[in-house]
């Protein structure tokens, strides 16, 4: 491990980590039993990573489902004290994580360290907005009638994410946060070269109080795992910020296939703090009527 | 229909003489009406009498582009004007249709075959209120919640179908032009009449050339305006097979794209629900325009503990309403559309026979010439039969059964479409718990059928993307 550590104890060999994904709460390997060699951004091997399969984002599908009726149905209070204990539990492990985005990005530690300062800030905001949205995007509407009616937002359902490619870190959770703070399900693919800090954060994650399934993360080649998140009938939506355009545009193609909810690529900083596109961008809007019955023209007469 | 009562109606027919059809039209592009470049035009019919109306230019490809530039053209300076003036444009034209809402509903009536009583009552204030509506918010964009100064999108191609002509046409054109966008606009091929009227509105107005312009046409037409790359924003309202096909098309540009597709309704009657009540909301649901409604109530879920008292109620009420002349003010079933769609529905409903369900109908004469559909209820209906699950767009309800509320929303939301939903129920705690699981857009307790432009509309899962009416409406046509 350290330098420190070396010194005191000549002989400790560190322990190495294997990493997982993160599907349904639980961290399995690869279906297929492979990996592929993460390197810094000069080359050095870092660790081995799942290559994950098509079955394996199948899976993630399947837990994803079955988590959305638990987590859509919660109460945004609820939804909100769990995204900040994520940033509790990020704070925690803060050094892991700029470790592994200096490692991922090339950063010095002070760089990676405000990286990782942001990443943890970003879940605050988010958590904020759970029990927000619905009072900014939706509401009364005045109807020239004798009835009532009111417009809700409601999640969409299950979200496939491409994470960004180069910002593993910042990046992945400004694309996941909002997906999960409305009451979605999301299988994120982890940036291709730098998946450590996303399987790493499936680990904070399940130490959360995040139900299993809300988030399942995968490793492995964007485009060969995104093809089949698009293509499939029980995802919902799917957030292109991964992909180039080539492989954005087959992927729209492949989810028009039942309609879902396609954000396009595009460029964000997402040093700055976002705006609410990636909260509505997953959002459906409800409409419930009813009538009102009427007292008489004038009313009460006070 | 009604022979089985005592007494006659007398027939109350509306005067076709407040409007004036013309033996032709053009394509209304920049201002002016133009034929085709090929030449091509085709003719429009009344569903009711398959009387010849007019007949209409064709658009090309080669139109849609000369269009498409219009607009451009136009953009520059509708977008620059200062919001107040757009409004007082929209203002203009809601007056306008106000005025002539009674010869535009003969009119829509005539080349739609919908009944006079709902052109007139339904379609016609509600296409003004629409104008009404949006031109309030042409200079109040900044307030709108999409941050200060939302910038509109360009040229908005926009195709529409023909169960709701000219609704449809306000739909699209009035947050389109109230954001600053301008317009090119397909009509039905089977109604282009309104859309052409409309383009004399827009004359009387003194809307700026190029603002809106008008292409009747086919699905080619429709097609080329989609593809077209010099428009920003693809607005559609029609089939789901045609919007999965746009959506195709649009992936991998900059197009903004709005979706509203078909549904499969389901109208939810608890055991508590107010028989009378639920009936007249079950009969809106899915006969009010022939059933050729995307939002059509055309599931019945019914309680199984009063599934025979509310069918009786049903049937009973089916045999009073009056099939034939739409322009008889006293009509409430008119034609269907075109001939396709009578042979779609017609082969829908001998599959649900095929599959076993069980076809009823009241006693019905239906007149000689024209296309027609007697009102049909399927009962013993299963969520595999091809009726419970395929959008039939017309006069046709399958009834199913269940016992909890649990099997209520499961059933409703075993579909491919999640347009909208009823729910009847006097218990209003149902009604929220319900409704709140109901994957769809709209949800009617207690009513059925409600539309008004402050509130958005449009569906979840297959029936679509995007909002139309009420603050929502205006993102679809916005920068944000």
């Amino acid at each position: 491990m350290s330098e420190k550590t070396d010194k005191t104890e000549q002989q400790r060999l560190s322990v190495f980590k294997t990493y997982k994904l993160y599907v349904g709460g639980k961290f399995p390997r690869s279906e297929s039993g492979r990996v592929y060699e993460v390197t810094d951004s000069k080359g050095k091997w870092l660790a081995n990573a799942p290559l994950s399969s098509r079955k394996d984002a199948r899976d993630a599908v399947v837990a994803a489902r079955k988590a959305f009726g638990g987590w859509s149905g919660a109460t945004a209070y609820n939804r909100g004290q769990i995204l900040y204990r994520v940033a509790e539990m990020l704070e925690g492990r803060k050094d892991q994580f700029v470790r592994e985005v200096a490692d991922a990005e090339g950063l010095s530690k002070s760089k990676a360290g405000a990286v990782v300062d942001a990443t943890i800030d970003r879940w605050v905001w988010y958590a904020g907005w759970t029990d927000k949205i619905a009072q900014v995007v939706g509401g009364g509407n005045p109807v020239a009638g004798p009835f009532f009616n009111l417009s809700t937002p409601e999640p969409t359902g299950v979200v496939t994410v491409l994470a960004p490619q180069e910002s593993s870190f910042l990046g992945l959770v400004s694309v996941i946060a909002p997906v999960i703070a409305t009451g979605n399900t999301v299988i994120v693919i982890a940036s291709e070269k730098s998946p450590l800090p996303a399987l790493s954060l499936g680990e904070v994650l399940a130490t959360s109080d995040l139900p299993g399934g809300v988030v399942n993360v995968l490793s492995g080649k964007t485009a060969e795992i995104a093809a089949p998140l698009a293509a499939h009938q029980d995802v919902n939506a799917i957030d292109l910020a991964g992909a180039d355009d080539v492989l954005a545009k087959e992927l729209e193609i492949a989810a028009a296939d039942n309609l879902k909810r396609v954000v396009r690529p595009q460029a964000v900083d997402y040093s700055r703090t976002p705006g609410i596109e990636r909260l509505t961008a997953f959002l459906e809007t409800k409409t419930v009527w009813h009538p009102t019955g009427a007292l008489g023209a004038s009313g009460s007469s006070y | 229909m009604a022979s089985a009562s005592a007494f006659e109606y007398a027939p109350a027919p509306e005067s076709r003489s407040v409007v004036d059809i013309a033996p032709s039209y053009g394509l209304f592009i920049d201002g002016e009406f133009t034929e085709a470049a090929d030449g091509k035009v085709f003719k429009t019919v009344s569903p009711s009498t398959e009387e010849v109306l007019s007949e209409v230019a064709q658009a090309g490809a080669e139109d849609v582009d000369r269009a498409v530039k219009a607009a451009r053209r136009a953009f520059e300076k509708w977008s620059a004007l200062p919001g107040s003036e757009r409004a007082k444009y929209l203002f203009r034209i809601a007056r306008i249709i106000q005025e002539r809402s009674r010869e535009l509903a003969v009119l829509e009536t005539l080349d739609n075959g919908k009944p006079i009583k709902e052109t007139r009552d339904a379609d016609l204030p509600l296409v003004a209120a629409h104008f009404f509506y949006y031109a309030g918010w042409a200079d109040k964009l900044d307030h709108a919640g999409f941050g200060a100064n939302p910038r509109p999108l360009g040229v908005a191609g926009q195709v529409i179908p023909w169960n709701f002509p000219l609704l449809m046409l306000a739909w699209k054109i009035a947050p389109a032009l109230a954001t600053g966008n301008t317009v090119v606009l397909k009509p039905a091929e089977t109604t282009p009449l309104s859309a052409l009227f409309f383009a004399d509105i827009c004359r009387q107005a003194g809307l700026p050339k190029g603002v809106v312009n008008i292409l009747p046409g086919y699905g080619d037409a429709g097609a080329a305006l989609v593809e077209h790359p010099d428009v920003n924003k693809v607005a559609f309202t029609g089939s789901t097979a045609v919007g999965k096909a746009i959506a195709r098309q649009v992936a991998g540009t900059d197009k903004k794209v709005t979706l509203e597709l078909g549904g499969k309704g389901a109208n939810i009657v608890f055991d508590d629900a107010p028989i009378d009540q639920a009936v007249e909301g079950v009969v809106t649901g899915i006969f009010f325009n022939q059933g050729q409604v995307c939002c059509a109530g055309s599931r019945l879920l019914v309680q199984e503990s009063i599934h025979d008292e509310l069918l009786d109620s049903l049937k009973r009420r089916l045999s009073t309403l009056r099939l034939g002349d739409p322009l008889d003010k006293n009509t409430d079933i008119g034609a269907i559309n075109s001939a396709e769609q009578l042979s779609r529905i017609t082969s829908l409903v001998e599959q649900g026979e095929a599959e076993g369900a069980e076809r009823w109908s009241p006693a019905c004469a239906l007149p000689s010439s024209g296309y027609w559909f007697a009102p049909t209820l399927f009962t013993n209906v299963t969520q595999a039969h091809t009726i419970a699950r395929d959008e039939i767009f017309g006069p046709v309800l399958s009834v199913l059964t269940f016992r909890t509320p649990d099997e209520a929303v499961a059933k409703a939301n075993n579909s491919q479409y999640g347009l909208s939903a009823g729910i009847w129920t006097e218990k209003g705690s149902r009604i929220l718990a319900v409704a709140s699981k109901l994957r769809a857009g709209v949800i009617w307790s207690n009513t059925f059928n409600k539309f008004d432009p402050t509130s958005p509309f449009g569906g979840y899962k297959e029936s679509g993307f995007g909002r139309e009416g009420g603050r929502h409406g205006l993102e679809a046509y916005l920068d944000v």
